[in-house]
């Protein structure tokens, strides 16, 4: 039962851990908070599962919603971000929650918002291993989140593109000095993140077999508290927290009733906030970037 | 006599006005708030078992509700002093999604299932509530603490270093935002009479940031015309009824871009002005 | 008698001493000045007078009460106010809010009453310093977007409606021409002849020397000099330290 919920838990940490690098990675690196995050994370569940129910297989899906909304994320920087990049970083967060609620009507009206039900025989293998049983479609989210971390880690180690948003992380004007195209690498950011969000909402679908265009705020937005808890800064820091989370929250539902799902997760993350601002494994300072 | 549908749009504008300018007074320290719907719930909540369980005048409840309000108001207020901008904005959007939980796994109030049996109170009962708070927040807003207000959103350090009690300060602002929202919760629970914790999610609390930054942040009168206009919207818009939501995302973000104060503000009332 | 007295004041800063066992009193309604080069620790010892830092050992007493550990907003009550190096309005404020805002007194129904119907006194408080400044046009103009001139003036302006005993200003006359300093310091010895105590740190000697009784010349932190300005000018150590670098 334990072991069981453990793996639960961990799937769901997989996808937060996608959504809150997607968050981390335009909050680490020009300190907003983009809330459209949220919502891409939705809309790309929903492009990847259209695609896949039409029969397309996963890769594409997967490949289709990363596209998606990794282009929508350039939408978002392009229209709310970069006008007022200059302004308190209040105005992007409420900008951002203009497209929050755009991308929501969207998916309402193009969806419907009557769950989206996954066909039972979609990815219904199970593996049993001793006493736990892991789904196919558990092992797809875990495996595909991992790549994914992966690909995220390679790119910032070893691109000039990575390379750039550490710089402009650090200090945007040495950056500049430092001849990192700045506009650029900012777009780069947004569209990786994106992407990340886009993916994390296809596992998401196959994780719960069904979507609803309110996944984004149910479950999206708690990748902010594990982008919190990891450390704003902290890509190491979200690896550690997404799973952390996930499990934590999983085992609340089981142990503890469904409604304290959301207490434990948020006020794990204002608990941060006030004792930790910089993360379990951020520097500290990160919270004097207001 | 008006219609009964004139007088619901009514009496959902003078509540959301109240909501909406508790969103605006925390603005003026320069914080902005992601969870004022939690206070209202508890304003709401408060005021309606006072009413139904224990027979108290519902004018007395709904106070009854801001001060309980406005005392989680201070208690949140607390922590919150160490956090500001988007962290602080964070932490009220998780305590606002807290507070929802909460109310979710309360049994006394009836849990996700909600809670009934207020009686229900007149237009007038409403804007009895509604014209003297925004008569108050008009007159505050010319005060001297309200500069002092605007000096901790200017320049806190500055402020501080100038004699301005800035704890103080933020907390009074908080405290009387949350027992603004709590009175807003008060009225809705007594006008709508009944209440459940979906009502006061995530959407509720930025439907008053939202009026806040339609309206104006800089003036009372903008908060008031943004909550008026976001509830007559769904008239106006309705022929593209099932996209209103996604126009509201839209006029949020042209109106950041072009006219980041809000529509009304100081220099527009004196142009105004014959 | 002194005003304010400073005994052993030390701040530190991890391993950087920004203030030394800095020991100096002020008399009551003299002009003191601070010089000293950059870093010497000038702004910080302003920042521990008014609370801004605590200091990490030593004391500071204004009229024999203790200041160390008081919130900074205490302290300005007890009637110590400042201007800033860079200045520092309120970006929304007009001048005249400006000159509303730091007043006290009333209590809270006071504060509370719309600026137009606030009782006489914050008023007429404010009228007065639009009047003494010169900035009576400038009035309902948002401050931020006057002259370098004329917000310095706003900045002192507002200092004073907070009616101090000890006003502290940085460098006061950066920035500013000849005249206008000329100007300021008419103003200055104005307010001192009222009953108000200065200190001020300057970069400009002639500025001091025309306004200063007592100089302290503060280096790396600690007090290499202290005396009139015609006696500080001749002490070795302060010409190596700061007036021999600037010529």
């Amino acid at each position: 039962m334990l072991l069981q919920q453990l793996v639960n838990g961990l799937t769901l940490g997989a996808v937060y851990t996608l959504v809150a690098l997607g968050f981390s990675l335009v909050m680490g690196v020009l300190g907003i908070l983009n809330l459209a995050v949220a919502e891409l994370f939705m809309l790309g569940g929903y492009v990847g599962l259209t695609l896949m129910l039409d029969g397309q297989p996963l890769l594409v899906g997967l490949g289709a919603a990363a596209l998606f909304t990794g282009l929508l994320g350039v939408v978002v920087e392009r229209v709310a971000y970069q006008p007022l990049r200059n302004a308190p970083p209040i105005a992007p967060l409420l900008s951002t929650l203009g497209f929050s609620v755009i991308f929501q009507t969207v998916a309402t009206n193009v969806w419907g918002s009557d769950p989206l039900l996954l066909p039972p025989e979609l990815m219904d293998g199970r593996y049993q291993l001793g006493s736990i049983s892991v789904g196919q479609a558990q092992l797809v989210v875990m495996a595909t989140a991992v790549g994914m971390v992966a690909v995220l880690a390679l790119v910032m180690r070893h691109t000039r593109f990575g390379y750039g948003l550490r710089a402009i992380a650090e200090n945007r004007d040495v950056a500049r000095l430092l001849g990192v195209p700045a506009p650029l690498v900012t777009s780069g950011a947004f569209a990786l993140s994106g992407a990340m969000a886009g993916v994390a909402g296809v596992l998401i679908g196959l994780h719960y077999g069904a979507l609803t265009p309110f996944v984004g705020v149910e479950v999206g937005l708690k990748a902010i508290a594990v982008m919190v808890v990891g450390g704003t800064t902290s890509i190491w820091g979200v690896l550690l927290a997404g799973p952390l989370l996930g499990v934590l929250e999983v085992m609340t539902v089981a142990f503890g009733g469904a409604a304290f799902r959301d207490m434990t997760v948020y006020g794990l993350m204002i608990l941060t906030l006030l004792l930790r601002p910089q993360g379990l494994l951020g520097r500290a300072g990160g919270a004097q970037r207001v | 006599m008006i219609s009964s549908y004139a007088a619901g749009l009514l009496a959902e504008i003078g509540i959301a006005s109240i909501a909406a300018l508790s969103v605006y007074v925390i603005l003026a320290v320069g914080q902005l708030s992601l969870g004022n719907a939690a206070f209202m719930a508890c304003g709401a909540y408060t005021a309606s078992v006072l009413t139904v369980e224990h027979g108290v005048p519902i004018p007395l409840a709904i106070a009854a509700g801001a001060v309980v309000s406005g005392v989680l108001g201070l208690v949140v207020g607390f922590p919150a002093l160490r956090l500001r901008g988007i962290y602080l904005a964070m932490a009220t959007l998780g305590f606002g999604e807290m507070t929802r939980s909460f109310f979710l796994s309360l049994d006394a109030t009836g849990g996700a299932a909600g809670y009934s049996g207020m009686q229900r109170l007149s237009l007038g009962g409403i804007w009895a509530w509604v014209l003297p708070l925004l008569a108050l927040v008009l007159l505050a807003e010319r005060s001297r603490l309200w500069l002092a207000l605007n000096a901790v959103r200017d320049d806190e350090t500055a402020a501080r270093l100038l004699g301005l009690n800035t704890v103080a300060l933020k907390l009074g602002a908080f405290s009387a935002a949350a027992a603004l929202a709590g009175i807003a919760g008060g009225l809705f629970a007594h006008w709508h009479i009944f209440i459940e914790p979906g009502a006061f999610n995530l959407d509720r609390s930025t439907e008053m940031v939202l009026a806040v930054v339609l309206g104006g942040s800089t003036i009372a009168l903008g908060p008031v015309f943004g909550a008026a206009a976001l509830a007559l919207a769904p008239e106006a818009l309705r022929f593209i009824a099932d996209w209103r939501l996604a126009a509201f995302g839209a006029v949020l973000i042209v109106i950041l871009l072009l006219r980041p104060q809000g529509i009304i503000d100081k220099r527009l009332l004196r142009a105004l002005k014959p | 008698m002194s005003l304010l007295s400073l005994t052993g004041v030390t701040c530190r800063f991890g391993g950087i001493t920004a203030l030394n066992n800095l020991t100096l009193d002020l008399p009551q309604g003299a002009i003191t000045g601070v010089i000293g080069p950059n870093g010497a620790g000038k702004t910080t010892l302003f920042n521990c007078i008014t609370g801004a830092y605590r200091p990490s050992e030593g004391e500071i007493r204004l009229r024999g009460e203790s200041l160390v550990g008081l919130a900074p907003h205490r302290i300005a009550r007890l009637g110590v106010a400042r201007t800033f190096q860079n200045i520092r309005l309120f970006p929304s404020m007009t001048v005249w809010e400006h000159l509303m805002v730091v007043q006290r007194g009333g209590g809270l129904r006071a504060a509370l009453a719309p600026l137009g119907l606030s009782g006489a006194a914050p008023r007429r408080r404010a009228e007065q310093a639009l009047e003494r400044f010169g900035l009576a046009p400038f009035r309902d103009r948002l401050a931020t977007t006057l002259p370098y001139g004329v917000m310095r003036r706003v900045e002192l302006a507002r200092a004073l409606t907070a009616e101090p005993s000890l006003l502290l200003l940085d460098e006061p006359v950066a920035g500013m021409n000849h005249e206008e300093a000329a100007s300021l310091a008419t103003l200055l010895h104005g307010l001192v002849a009222e009953g108000l105590t200065l200190l001020l740190i300057e970069h400009d000697m002639g500025f001091v020397e025309q306004l200063c009784q007592q100089v302290h010349v503060l280096d790396f932190g600690t007090l290499i000099a202290s005396g009139t300005p015609a006696e500080v000018r001749r002490i070795p150590a302060v010409i190596d330290a700061y007036l021999g670098v600037e010529g």
